[in-house]
């Protein structure tokens, strides 16, 4: 009975992540949409953050459409991270049970 | 209120600018210069044709100051000035040529 | 000229998000034809807003970073870019478009409008400000 988890807000400037983080079980999926996108680049400072969490099993996604429309598809996502496009999202809402928006 | 040229009808503001940018083509503009009673010549053209460069290259038309500039630079002082430019467009050259290129009305336009 | 003012617009936030990015900008743009003394800082997420190659035609928005590229033709030419944040979240300068405007003293001479800036400098900006806008 797994989660997704969306997040929306840069986690540079809102702790909507962090808060996401926290509550995520082993299972979930988080998937950094919109303005969240910025948090999946490499060496930042909130990389340490998403890293712990992977390492406990969290798998964290981000949309390549918002990516590239923020004019950093050349720039490397941290290896933790798996780029999904709009049906990967839909295909995300399909495979767990619920969605909770942290918006 | 939508403009009709040769049988196609194209979707227009409450001031005759294109609703489209993708609608213009250039019997588009004769129509929109016809339907203020203007008619163009090569003068229009080249500010025309340079507002539509300019737009594409940085997807804003530009204001009535930096189009006179713009102008003067390309295409020489004598035809970067307002008199000029105002005799081409009396309705003021960054609206009416803007409204005659198919583009919004300017931004910051005074 | 006794009635120039100095306007500082302090960006913070990412761009297509929010509206406040594109709402920056036209503020700027339609406040340049008061010919009045310029300055934007881009600090915090603002700096995404200058990111290069940026394309975001997948979600259905305009490509307003292209419109930067005009803010010389504006004489906006004072744009400061603060270094700890391009820092914070793996960035660099090269990841930001190269933004230039024309010396009219110089022989028209083409400059960089961009600056690097720490945050003492970035004090020293806001405190030069009559007007401080934020977005």
């Amino acid at each position: 009975m797994s989660t997704l988890h969306t997040v929306n807000k840069s986690a540079f400037e809102r702790n909507s992540l962090e808060s996401c983080l926290s509550v995520c079980k082993a299972d979930a999926s988080v998937l950094l949409i919109e303005d969240a996108v910025v948090s999946a680049l490499q060496g930042t400072s909130v990389s340490d953050q998403i890293k712990q969490a992977t390492d406990k099993g969290i798998k964290v996604f981000a949309l390549g459409e918002d990516i590239k429309a923020r004019g950093l598809s050349e720039k490397p996502l941290m290896d933790q991270i798996t780029l999904v496009d709009y049906s990967g999202f839909v295909k995300l809402t399909t495979e767990n049970d619920r969605v909770q928006n942290w918006l | 209120m939508p403009l009709d040229v040769n049988g196609t009808n194209y979707e227009t503001d409450e001031e005759g600018y294109l609703a489209n940018l993708s609608d213009w083509a250039p019997d588009v503009a004769e129509a929109l210069a016809a339907s203020d009673g203007a008619e163009l010549a090569d003068g229009h053209w080249e500010v025309i044709n340079f507002l539509r460069e300019y737009y594409e290259e940085y997807q804003i038309a530009p204001a009535v100051r930096v189009l006179t500039k713009a102008i003067g630079k390309r295409l020489g002082k004598d035809k970067g000035n307002s008199k000029y430019l105002y005799e081409l467009f009396p309705y003021g050259p960054a609206k009416q040529a803007c409204k005659y290129a198919g583009l919004p009305k300017p931004t910051g336009c005074v | 000229m006794s009635n120039t003012k100095t306007f500082v617009y302090i960006n913070r936030k990412a761009p297509y998000g929010t509206v406040y990015a594109l709402e920056s900008l036209e503020v700027v743009l339609i406040g340049a034809a008061f010919e009045q003394n310029v300055k934007l800082v881009f600090m915090d997420d603002g700096v995404f807003q200058l990111t290069n190659a940026q394309d975001p035609e997948g979600i259905g928005m305009k490509n307003f970073s292209k419109t930067y590229a005009a803010l010389g033709d504006y004489d906006i030419n004072q744009i400061y870019i603060d270094q700890q944040s391009l820092d914070d979240r793996g960035l660099t300068i090269d990841d930001l478009q190269a933004l230039v405007y024309e010396d009219e003293d110089d022989d028209w001479n083409e400059k960089s409008s961009i600056h690097l800036v720490n945050r003492e400098q970035l004090s020293d900006i806001i405190d030069s400000a009559d007007v401080l806008l934020n977005f």
